[in-house]
């Protein structure tokens, strides 16, 4: 069986390896460089905790589990900095405490661990003004582009193929069914092809004659210069939980600090839907500056070097697509997670490779359809 | 009244600011630095004049000429500029903070102006050899800043080498800052030198002053019977602590060192310099299209690809303190709204040849990287080596820049790659067989360092 994979970011790679393991001959396309997408414009975070119980969590749980295993699995290879490091979430108003406290509890009922904590055992430099923490545990991190590179590395090991630099314009029909892509280094004839093109899904999926409702949600991370390590943890606020659920299209920001391997601090991010539209502000630079100092007053000294971003892949009901479409036979997504694409790619290849290749699903697949209820509205738009 | 934004106050940003200021502009112009000049007429601070800064100078009549009409346009020094957001269809708007650069209290401004122009200079470029970093080598840049703005110099035997004309002002300011200069080594050969300077003689009579400059640096060589080498260069600095030796190798056409040519010499400092890099991350973050080498393009009136956004000097292409000053006044005039005259359209033109035979004759060779061990420092905030650079581009046959960044750690640094970047590039350029995303080191969307409580303080009030 031949299966082309559009996109080399996190999910195409992780799709890549799983169908190489199971003895599929995979090509793997990107227009661009192998991890040059979102997967290496954004934080590595491997997280439940921002997560209610559901869907999305179940996916989480799975994926924590498969990158527990993959950790150390290529060799000879730079270290991908996975780290069970835990997280810590604080909330600095009664409203938030009160918020805090019940969504841990509610994800306590789905088996994630999370204690209301007294924070300062865990990061003694944190502000003394907070009303409740909860820490979890089981949350941990991957450096998301050299995951990205291990992974690819990997389905290249168990025989796949990575063409970089071609990009997939157009699709080849056999009767109705999709026989293949045309693309810039010419015709590529596969029996399946995976779109997981990250935020320019939508528009691979419109190339090849499908409407697919996946969009851009811009985030902008701050990077401080190196220091002696004051944060341990990842230590978010509790709007945090708030913004990913959200479909405001305005700025939100919440605050998510940690230091990473080489000693810089991460502070992310924000959520905005304005388009592909790359550019830095200031306002927005100001604001995750602003939230971030109230987690940590120590900041405030702290010298920012780069400021960078991506464009996370977003459907409206912010659940990943995965699986196959009914609409063209042949055709395949593993695309939409928004600000959860690293972790989740882990539990996405699976579901996809045990569909694609008949075998029973560990987790349920329907939730992640292109054909659930809560998309059928968007789905109508013609190409 | 159209307002001009001049981000910059070397010679092209000083040109620009007069300029607009004749053409009735209401001018602001900010530097970083403590004082206006760039770094062609960096000098010893005001506190503390030197009688004759003419001796260490070249043109400080000029300077000095610029600076009296000056009067009427607002100066503000110590400014970094952070951050130009762009607007495609309009100048940027400028972030910018005043004040001592460790200071705690900077003073936030934001500029929307009628028109910007951009005069940010250029970084040096220093290739990486073994021994590099060992104390004792400096950049000629920071050899010449020494001996202009705090008449020292680095050290007592001094070797110069590298590329380009730059070389021969920094022997001029060791040798007159009490140092012995033991030899000049430029890679460039003859056979490029010759092409480049000898053809076309009268070409060169319009940029006679530039030419009259270099021969008189010359001529201060022959007065102390210095070496001055071509096609030769510095391959390893050698030194417990710091400089003792340097082996000097002989340079194909291609700069890689010739075997069996190569030689110690004692010395305890080493200047060297390979050209400049346009200073292009404002530009770049304002929108403008770059070139191959990284420069801003522009029109014949300066002009970027941005409505309302000029750039002058260094930035669009090396050319040195003539070029900037003629492209400055055309920048100035042409933002002022006025329209620039043939005779000032035409001295750009003059001096690109000249900044032309320059790059000709001096540019950068890809032989370079025949110098550089495995274990030689290329990106030195992240000490990752080049045998490192070549592991990681192997293991996982990425062929983007934005990846290998990731995953080397090279450019992730404190200078984010103003040092290192373009060298990164080279190399992995040639390990990868094509780099699919090249040119991305000259991408710095924050300009300068800000703490987190400048950023968190910034209210939203524009000038
Ligand atoms: C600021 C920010 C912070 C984030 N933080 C986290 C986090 O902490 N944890 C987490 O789990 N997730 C996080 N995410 C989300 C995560 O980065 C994404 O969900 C994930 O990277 C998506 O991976 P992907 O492989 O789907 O897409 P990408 O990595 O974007 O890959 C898609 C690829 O498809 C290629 N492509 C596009 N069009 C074509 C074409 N026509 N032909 C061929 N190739 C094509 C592109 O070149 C690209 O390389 C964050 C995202 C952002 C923006
Ligand atoms: C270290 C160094 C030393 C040099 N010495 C000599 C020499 O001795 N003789 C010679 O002929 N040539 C020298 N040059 C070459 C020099 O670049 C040109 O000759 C000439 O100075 C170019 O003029 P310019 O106006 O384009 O740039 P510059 O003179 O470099 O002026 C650019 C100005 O922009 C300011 N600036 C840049 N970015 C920002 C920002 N983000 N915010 C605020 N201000 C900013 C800088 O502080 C600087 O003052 C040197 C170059 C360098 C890099």
């Amino acid at each position: 069986m031949r299966v082309i994979v559009v996109g080399a970011g996190i999910v195409g790679a992780a799709v890549a390896r799983e169908l190489a393991g199971a003895g599929v001959a995979v090509t793997v396309l990107d227009r661009a460089a192998s991890a040059g997408g979102t997967s290496a414009a954004g934080e590595g975070n491997l997280l439940v905790s921002d997560k209610g119980p559901g869907d999305e969590l179940v996916l989480a749980q799975r994926s924590l589990t498969l990158w527990e295993a993959m950790k150390d699995e290529v060799k000879g290879f730079p270290s991908i900095e996975y780290e069970a490091k835990g997280g810590l979430v604080v909330a600095t108003t009664e409203a938030g405490a009160a918020g805090l406290r019940s969504f841990a509890s509610r994800q306590r009922g789905a088996g994630v661990i999370a204690e209301e904590v007294d924070p300062h055992e865990l990061e003694p430099e944190l502000t003394r003004d907070y009303t409740a923490a909860v820490h979890y545990p089981q949350d941990a991190q991957v450096q998301p582009a050299i995951a990205t590179e291990a992974l690819l590395a990997e389905a290249r090991r168990r025989g796949a193929v990575v063409r970089q630099g071609v990009e997939v314009l157009s699709s080849l029909l056999s009767g109705d069914r999709l026989a293949g892509v045309r693309t810039t280094a010419g015709d590529l004839h596969a029996d399946h092809v995976v779109v997981a093109a990250g935020p320019w899904s939508g528009e691979v999926a419109a190339r090849l004659g499908v409407a697919l409702p996946v969009r851009p949600r811009r985030g902008t991370i701050l990077v401080t210069t190196r220091m002696p390590q004051r944060i341990r943890h990842k230590v978010y606020d509790a709007d945090y939980v708030g913004a990913v659920g959200s479909s405001d299209a305005a700025l939100q920001t919440s605050s998510v600090v940690e230091s990473t391997a080489s000693g810089t601090v991460l502070i992310g991010s924000s959520r905005e839907r304005r388009g592909f539209d790359g550019r830095i502000e200031a306002r927005v630079l100001s604001a995750l500056a602003a939230k971030a100092m109230v987690l940590f007053p120590f900041l405030a000294d702290v010298a920012v070097m780069r400021a960078y971003g991506g464009f996370r892949p977003y459907v409206p009901d912010h659940l990943p697509v995965i699986g196959a479409d009914p609409r063209l036979p042949g055709l395949w997504h593993a695309t939409g997670h928004e600000g959860a694409g690293i972790v989740l790619s882990a539990a996405t290849a699976e579901l996809l490779a045990d569909l694609l290749l008949g075998r029973e699903t560990k987790v349920a697949a329907s939730p992640f359809s292109v054909e659930r209820p809560t998309l059928a509205s968007h789905l109508l738009s013609s190409v | 009244m159209t307002e001009v934004l001049i981000i910059g106050a070397g010679p092209a940003g000083l040109a620009a600011a007069t300029a607009a200021r004749r053409s009735g502009a209401r001018v602001v112009v900010l530097d970083a630095a403590e004082d206006v000049g760039g770094q062609y007429w960096r000098h010893l601070p005001a506190q503390r004049p030197a009688a004759r800064e003419q001796v260490l100078h070249h043109g400080w009549s000029r300077f000095t000429a610029l600076r009296r009409e000056l009067t009427g346009v607002e100066i503000v020094t110590g400014a970094q500029v952070w951050l130009a957001e762009r607007h495609d269809d309009r100048p940027p708007t400028v972030h910018v903070l005043v004040g001592p650069a460790d200071g705690r209290d900077r003073e936030q401004r934001t500029f929307e102006p009628d028109a910007l122009v951009l005069a940010t200079g250029a970084y040096e470029r220093t290739l990486p050899f073994p021994g590099w970093d060992l104390p004792g080598v400096f950049t000629a840049g920071a050899a010449q800043a020494l001996a202009k703005a705090e008449r020292v110099a680095v050290g007592r035997r001094v070797l110069v080498a590298g590329a380009g004309p730059f070389l021969l002002p920094v022997a001029s300011s060791l040798i007159r800052t009490g140092a012995r200069v033991v030899r000049v080594l430029e890679a460039g050969g003859w056979g490029r030198l010759g092409r480049a300077w000898t053809a076309r003689p009268t070409e060169l009579l319009g940029a006679s002053h530039k030419a009259g400059e270099l021969a008189g640096y010359v001529r201060d060589l022959a007065r102390h019977r210095i070496p001055y080498r071509v096609a030769t260069g510095v391959i390893a600095v050698h030194g417990r602590d710091r400089v003792e030796e340097v082996t000097v190798a002989r340079l194909d056409a291609q700069w890689a060192p010739v075997p069996g040519t190569s030689q110690r010499v004692a010395v305890d400092a080493v200047c060297v310099s390979h050209g400049f890099l346009p200073r292009a991350e404002l530009a770049v973050a304002a929108g403008c299209v770059t070139g191959p080498e990284g420069a801003v393009a522009v029109d014949g009136d300066c002009r970027t690809s941005v409505p309302g956004v000029f750039a002058a000097g260094e930035i669009t292409g090396i050319g040195g303190a003539d070029l900037a000053l003629a492209e400055g006044t055309l920048a100035g005039t042409a933002a002022a709204g006025a329209a620039p005259t043939q005779a000032q359209r035409r001295a750009v033109l003059t001096h690109q040849r000249f900044a032309a035979r320059l790059s000709d004759g001096h540019g950068i060779r890809p032989g370079w990287t025949g110098w550089v061990a495995d274990d030689t420092l290329i990106c030195r905030c992240e000490e990752v080596t080049a045998g490192e650079l070549r592991d990681i581009a192997t293991a996982t046959g990425s062929r983007g820049l934005r990846s290998l960044k990731l995953s080397t750690r090279a450019g992730l640094g404190v200078c984010q790659g103003r040092v290192c970047g373009r060298s990164v590039e080279e190399l992995l350029d040639r390990t990868t067989g094509g780099l699919l995303d090249p040119g991305r080191t000259a991408a710095r969307p924050l300009a300068g360092l800000v703490r987190l409580g400048e950023l968190a303080r910034m209210q939203g009030d524009t000038e």
